[in-house]
């Protein structure tokens, strides 16, 4: 007896070797040192959309690779962590640190609010709730007066750079290092909730949600659970892309756009663990970024295209994403189909 | 607010209803028998509407003349769908099976806007024109034509679902594919099936109102939410609830716009949608 | 002591009465087969009990409490466990992982709820295979980890729903042992069995179901010999 349980403290499949540890050191150190090489702008703002499309992937994950369901209008709470730091600040000067953590509130409580009604049914009626929410606050906020309807809000620029009004004229490097944060606290964050007594509940609902019944999950608050938390991950990086661009309205927050880029990135990588979601952004956003420089205004359309034949290509030949190609011991999840 | 006005909004939203309601059906027959929703749905419809535009615009065809074609095509679309797309699909889980045919909406429509271009379109002078007036009650000549066909053509559907010998395996195959499979039914054609007759439905609905409705590549967004809503309040599976729901639907849209507000009209038959959800998720007639 | 107490069960879907006044007792560490031809209403009674259909009428009494109306979460919390006929692994997770799920009814440390995982996969001898994905296993161990993982909730109830069911038949001793061992640790069991013989030896009482009613309730020896159970399911043997 003894030994079995002696042995069992480095079983190979949630056992994360010293070698990945290290990498990720190195890694993040990399990460860390990586402005002071003087980067162009371009490179800086890659790497800010690929840390704020990371930090989407994985709230997106935790709904849908966790728990089960499939979100296709996430962007909503994107949305709505934008348009509430901004206009608190834009109405009421409260500085954008504070209209971070507000708007996550507004997005926990929409999660709830939509998943009560609608995650106790089977996944496709939370999928098509999502697309039907994604689209209505679309509508809704471009007519909306208060928050400026189509032309939405307009962030003053401050003289010089502020901590306060979060804003840098001079460089991007603050804001590098302020989602390079937020995207290390994520990752870090869905680790813990992917080995935490939830996040086993929530896979164990994800495989068999009767089964998960008979063994003391309340499958239904844990599903509006996972959503809620999904949206509060998802929420701050509104609030801190509307800082970086200083212009928040419907098509740039709400757009459907962002939410099918959310969903691809996740499913591309490999959904279900926390690495599928990075691999999907390291490919997907400098590859979007590029085509956006180079073909411009139908860049657009034609990513899109791009997007949807690989959408389809994964379903049909590689479900667990690309993930499924490195070798399993080093990794949680393996092959499903 | 004369009752004039409100009548005139229930007679429209009557006949848009019927509209839906076959679009819908489409949507429910593919559920039915395969458990997949087609979130290419609304996509399908815009492909038919242009097809209808282009055999209007390079060939002067009318679209009454063309819907038998486009029809066809639309068919045909169905069919390559299921044995492209569908057929890999139909074993694996449920969020692959979703983002699989969100993904093809995606390509879809960002394939005809980059070919298209986002440009509207419209076929000037139809055939179909102009308005008959019954009791004061204006209705659309295209309108009115539009809604016939499209309950006619649910009429045909429903008797071919119920009545003939294909139909009769539709339905066998949606309530046991291996059962039967066991007595002859070869499910892979019961499917493929499904899907021509699926888009077929909406080849006609599509044909049918690019005589009056602008034709761009978006059209199809809200016209696959709506249906979404009408099969889910019909009941996932059950065709015959989505004429009922689909006039519910159509009635509550122009109804809405016009006691309250024309802009949210989206949001009303949200409204609807979440009332199912609480209240009825198996729909008027649905078995989930 | 009574721990199980079922009086004047009913359910109907439609026009069907899967269950139709059903009453019955079980006492505390005692074994109840069920038996009754396909389509009795054995597993009906069994999401009736666990809370997965809702009862048209009828009371349920668990540990001198009224368990009607709850959901299957918290009947399970409060101490009824199942299996599932048709089996439900979590395919995609391990066995270790799907034990530890149970586990976490009680523990929620999860180093400590990975220890009582371990010992309860031990006790099911399946402990070789704790890394391996549970769609890998065979039937006969994906019906251990049904049982593990049941086990892990640690219920005073345990219903196990045709355990033996496809199982072939060198496995099925190996499966007979660990419910005797089961019954042994102090827990109540209720189980679905077509094995006659299997029933027959382990049951304390045998409930006979036919047509959605209770038709016989005993010991073994009296259950054999009742005509009606005889004529609707073990038929009798005809000298021609």
């Amino acid at each position: 007896m003894d030994s079995i349980l002696s042995n069992a403290k480095l079983e190979p499949v949630w056992h994360i070797n010293n070698k990945i540890i290290f990498l990720l050191a190195c890694l993040a150190l990399f990460l860390i040192i990586f402005p002071l090489f003087g980067p162009s702008s371009f490179y800086l703002h890659l790497m800010i959309m690929i840390f704020m499309y990371a930090v989407m992937a994985q709230s997106w994950n935790i709904i849908a690779g966790l728990s089960g369901q499939i979100s296709l209008g996430h962007a909503v709470f994107f949305g709505i962590g934008a348009y509430t730091s901004s206009f608190l600040f834009v109405e009421y000067g409260i500085t954008p640190w504070i209209g971070i953590f507000i708007g996550m509130i507004f997005s926990a409580l929409v999660a709830v609010l939509i998943g009560i009604p609608m995650l106790r049914l089977s996944g496709h009626y939370f999928a098509i709730a999502t697309l039907l929410i994604g689209i209505s606050f679309q509508l809704v906020f471009q007519i909306w007066e208060l928050v400026g309807a189509a032309s939405g809000l307009w962030i003053p620029l401050t003289e010089g750079s502020s901590w306060f009004a979060f804003q840098f004229h001079d460089s991007k490097a603050p804001y590098y290092y302020i989602f390079l944060i937020f995207f290390i606290l994520t990752f870090l964050f869905a680790w813990r909730l992917s080995r935490s007594k939830i996040g086993f509940r929530l896979r164990a609902i994800r495989d068999d949600y009767q089964a998960a019944s008979s063994l003391g999950i309340n499958v239904a608050k844990y599903k509006i659970i996972a959503y809620a938390i999904s949206a509060i991950v998802m929420a701050p990086m509104g609030s801190l892309f509307a800082q970086y661009i200083l212009i928040v309205d419907p098509d740039r927050m709400f757009s459907m756009e962002i939410s099918i880029i959310v969903l691809l990135m996740t499913v591309l990588g490999g959904i279900g663990n926390i690495w599928g979601p990075l691999i999907g952004v390291a490919i997907l956003i400098p590859v979007s970024e590029y085509s956006r420089m180079y073909l411009g205004g139908t860049g657009g359309a034609v990513d899109q295209i791009f997007y949807g034949l690989i959408l389809m290509l994964i379903c049909i030949f590689r479900p667990a994403g690309l993930i499924s190609f490195f070798p399993k011991h080093i990794l949680e999840r393996k092959k499903q189909r | 607010m004369t009752l004039e006005i409100i009548l005139q909004a229930v007679v429209s939203g009557l006949l848009m209803g019927l509209i839906y309601a076959l679009i819908a059906a489409g949507l429910s027959l593919i559920f039915g028998l395969m458990n997949i929703v087609n979130f290419a749905h609304g996509e399908h419809l815009m492909l038919s509407m242009f097809s209808s535009f282009w055999l209007w615009s390079l060939l002067g065809l009318d679209p009454i003349f063309s819907i038998p074609i486009t029809v066809l095509m639309m068919a045909i679309c169905g069919v390559l769908t299921h044995y492209l797309l569908i057929r890999y699909i139909l074993k694996a889980r449920m969020l692959v099976q979703i983002c699989a045919t969100f993904g093809l909406s995606i390509f879809i429509r960002a394939l005809a806007q980059f070919i298209w271009t986002p440009d509207f379109r419209s076929v000037d002078k139809p055939l179909l024109e102009g308005r008959i007036e019954i009791a004061n009650i204006f209705i659309g000549q295209p309108q009115l034509f539009a809604s016939l066909v499209c309950l006619f053509a649910f009429v045909i559907l429903y008797l071919f679902v119920t009545k003939t010998e294909t139909g009769l395996g539709l339905q066998a195959t949606a309530q046991d594919r291996e059962a039967a499979e066991i007595v002859g039914i070869p499910s892979n054609r019961m499917f493929a099936i499904g899907w021509a007759i699926g888009l077929g439905c909406v080849g006609v609905a599509g044909g049918m109102m690019s005589n009056y409705f602008f034709i761009f590549t978006d059209v199809g967004v809200n016209f696959a939410l709506f249906a979404f809503v009408a099969v889910a309040l019909g009941g996932f599976g059950s065709v015959i609830g989505c004429l009922y729901a689909g006039i519910i639907i159509g009635l509550v849209e122009s109804l809405g716009g016009l006691l309250i507000d024309p802009s949210f009209k989206l949001l009303y038959v949200f409204a609807i949608y979440l009332l199912v959800v609480i209240y009825r998720p198996q729909g008027l007639f649905g078995r989930y | 002591m009574k721990i199980l107490s079922i009086e004047n069960l009913s359910k109907s879907f439609g026009g069907i009465k899967a269950n139709h006044d059903i009453s019955f007792d079980i006492n505390e560490g005692e074994i109840l087969g069920i038996i009754g031809p396909n389509g009795a209403g054995k597993s009906t009674l069994f999401d009736l009990i666990t809370g997965y259909t809702k009862v048209d009428a009828g009371k349920i009494i668990f540990n001198n409490k009224n368990i009607l109306g709850l959901g299957p979460d918290k009947i399970s919390n409060l101490g009824i466990g199942r299996t599932f006929q048709k089996l439900k692994p979590f395919a995609d997770q391990t066995l270790l992982e799907n034990v530890m799920i149970g586990s976490f009814v009680k523990e929620s440390n999860i180093k400590k709820a990975r220890d009582k995982a371990l010992e309860i996969i031990d006790f099911v001898d399946l402990i070789e295979k704790r890394h391996h994905f549970a769609g890998e296993l065979s039937t006969g161990q994906r019906k251990r980890l049904e049982l593990a993982r049941a086990m892990a909730i640690e219920p005073k109830l345990l219903l196990m729903d045709e355990v033996t069911g496809g199982v072939d038949q060198k496995t099925i001793p190996g499966l007979v042992e660990l419910i005797k061992k089961l019954k042994a640790s102090g827990i109540t069991i209720v189980t679905i069995e077509h094995n006659i013989n299997i029933i027959m030896e382990i049951s304390d009482n045998i409930l006979a179901l036919d047509q959605g009613q209770n038709i016989a309730f005993g010991k073994a020896k009296e259950i054999q010999n009742n005509q009606k159970v005889i004529d609707s399911y073990l038929g009798s043997v005809d000298v021609a």
